[in-house]
């Protein structure tokens, strides 16, 4: 199988050259004849050669539902995706790949969370404590559950730098709120939260906490028995997986005592004309026809990247951040940049603005010169109100990211003056 | 050359005409793309079926900023149902730019909001109407 010829030796630092042989994107051209350079994984990242070949060889050979066909290609189809669920539960070192749940992404994760649990456990003046940095994803289901349930939200204010006040949160949980959500890693700043502290802060005031792991699995090790979480959602297509692949872990305790999120196939056991009674955990919240391919190709993935290495993987980003932050700043000293400036605790994001420059006008020149970066508010409406910014440009690494990369966009960032008559 | 930043989109972005406000305006609008950032509010001072005042204030990209200081030049001094008429291809060709699919809300938001201030507009003329002809 093609994952096995992808591990190399687990000590030393990446070498991110030899990674872009995996990635065929990479070697592409824009329409203008440029090389791609892609700094817009927290968006969504590439898909190696092996997840590809995973997704065709399946579409192409054995491609049949899942838990249904007593045929050959039915029951190796079965095989691959529970498969898959091993290497998924293996990757964030679940206790048990039964608790690991496949979704379309991490919103529906979170949306799983907040209707099943939530509408359960969320009565009249409960609290839920979330943080100023959250992506819409783990706000606006949120929103929505206490609406229905006349509840109340707080957040964790974070410092002008993008660090969370725990010393607030402190305060918030003398609330007794029942739900404390936070993201692992900002999916705007790069923050890394000290999410082993702030679970053990939550539980000692009796609260249940979920993590959203969309940003922190394709860049730093998750171990959910070590965070000591709850509920750890994340999406595939950031950790190099397809579209349409995702996954919610959760205690065993707690997925077995909620009610189905979506009902229909596949999640029951049996079914009467007014009743029916459930599947056990994972298919009770599986229901309908998964994305099967895409959920294999996220086993792939997670293979990719256990054989990589994930200590490896967040050295690799780190040390191109500690490369990337003093070269736009010695190169461009006018130009802002956000969030902390410690890379001990921040992913390999880079939030910025060129002043009188508006960060759309900054993405399309960058684009011209075959530089992709994200430009807007990243899904963080309130973060970005907090830090009074109408919008910022993003660029973000991944594993294939290279020094080359950065002085592609410290070049960018030229041109954009050039284009717009700032001095540099 | 660049083909989307030439230089008089740059110089209406940089010096964009009729920026500021009026004090007897008879109808503003403001007009956004929550989405980008780009924010434009409009002004307009109605007399006799004439746009006889446009302004605008707002901050966002070079194209949503162009294309409003672009169009309040076309429609000041025009009679208002001939300004409501505008079409979103009229502004384009002010532009006179390639716009990329991603890039028409910045373009077309100054219209956008034009549409909704001559929408005010009618109803604040006939009140202004109504008192002017105490």
């Amino acid at each position: 199988m093609a994952v096995e010829a992808l591990v190399t030796p687990a000590a030393g630092p990446l070498d991110p050259e030899e990674i872009r042989k995996d990635f065929p994107i990479l070697s592409t051209l824009t329409s203008r004849g440029r090389p791609l350079v892609y700094l817009d994984s927290a968006s969504s990242s590439q898909k190696p050669q092996a997840v590809i070949d995973a997704v065709t060889e399946f579409n192409t050979t054995y491609n049949a539902n899942v838990h249904r066909g007593i045929y050959e290609i039915g029951e190796r189809s079965t095989a691959a995706y529970e498969a898959a669920r091993k290497s998924v539960a293996r990757f964030i070192n679940a206790p048990d790949h039964h608790e690991v749940i496949f979704t379309r992404n991490a919103t529906e994760a979170i949306n799983l969370v907040a209707y099943s649990w939530g509408r359960r456990n969320i009565r009249r003046g409960d609290a839920i404590v979330l943080t100023e940095m959250e992506h819409h994803a783990n706000l606006v289901p949120w929103q929505l559950l206490v609406q229905e349930q006349d509840g109340d939200l707080e957040f964790i204010p974070i410092t002008d730098d993008g660090v969370l006040r725990l010393e607030v949160f402190e305060v918030l949980l003398k609330l007794r709120p029942k739900l404390v959500a936070f993201t692992h890693v900002s999916n705007t700043l790069g923050t890394i939260n000290p999410v082993v502290e702030m679970t053990r802060m939550a539980h000692e005031a009796g609260a249940l906490v979920l993590v959203d792991g969309a940003q922190a699995v394709p860049h730093v090790p998750v171990d959910v028995q070590a965070i000591g979480c709850d509920f750890y959602a994340f999406s595939g297509h950031k950790m190099l997986a397809p579209t349409g692949s995702g996954a919610l872990w959760a205690r065993r305790e707690l997925l077995e005592a909620m009610p189905p999120f979506l009902a229909g196939g596949e999640m029951i056991r049996e079914v009467h004309l007014r009743r029916s009674e459930w599947n056990s955990i994972p298919w009770k919240f599986e229901a309908g026809t998964p994305a099967i391919a895409e959920e294999i190709g996220m086993g792939v993935a997670a293979e990719y990247l256990m054989a990589l290495g994930m200590d490896r993987v967040q050295a690799h980003e780190r040390a191109l951040l500690d490369y990337a932050l003093p070269r736009l700043q010695a190169a461009h000293p006018d130009v802002a940049l956000y969030g902390p400036m410690d890379t001990s605790i921040r992913g390999g994001v880079i939030p910025f603005n060129i002043p009188g420059v508006h960060p759309h006008d900054v993405a399309q020149v960058l684009d011209r010169v075959g530089v992709a970066v994200r430009a807007g508010h990243h899904c963080t409406m309130p973060l970005h109100e907090r830090l009074d910014l109408p919008a910022t440009a993003r660029a973000s690494f991944n594993v294939y990211s290279t020094r080359s990369d950065v002085d592609a966009l410290v070049d960018g960032i030229t041109e954009v003056k050039r284009v717009f008559g700032i001095q540099a | 050359m660049d083909d989307l930043y030439r230089d008089y989109i740059l110089e209406h972005y940089r010096h964009p005409h009729n920026f500021g406000t009026m004090e007897d305006a008879t109808a503003s609008y403001e007009g956004a793309n929550p989405l980008c950032g780009d924010r434009i509010t409009l002004q307009l001072r109605v007399r006799a079926g004439v746009l006889d005042g446009v302004s605008f204030t707002g901050r966002g990209c070079a194209i949503s900023q162009a294309s409003a200081s672009l169009l309040t030049d076309e429609v000041k001094g025009k009679p208002v149902d001939e300004a409501a008429k505008l079409s979103s291809s009229d502004v384009l060709d002010l532009l006179g730019i390639e716009i990329s699919p991603a890039r028409l809300k910045c373009a077309l938001l100054s219209l956008d909001t034009l549409q909704h201030a001559l929408g005010e507009g009618s109803e604040g003329a006939t009140a202004h109407a109504a008192t002017g002809g105490e």
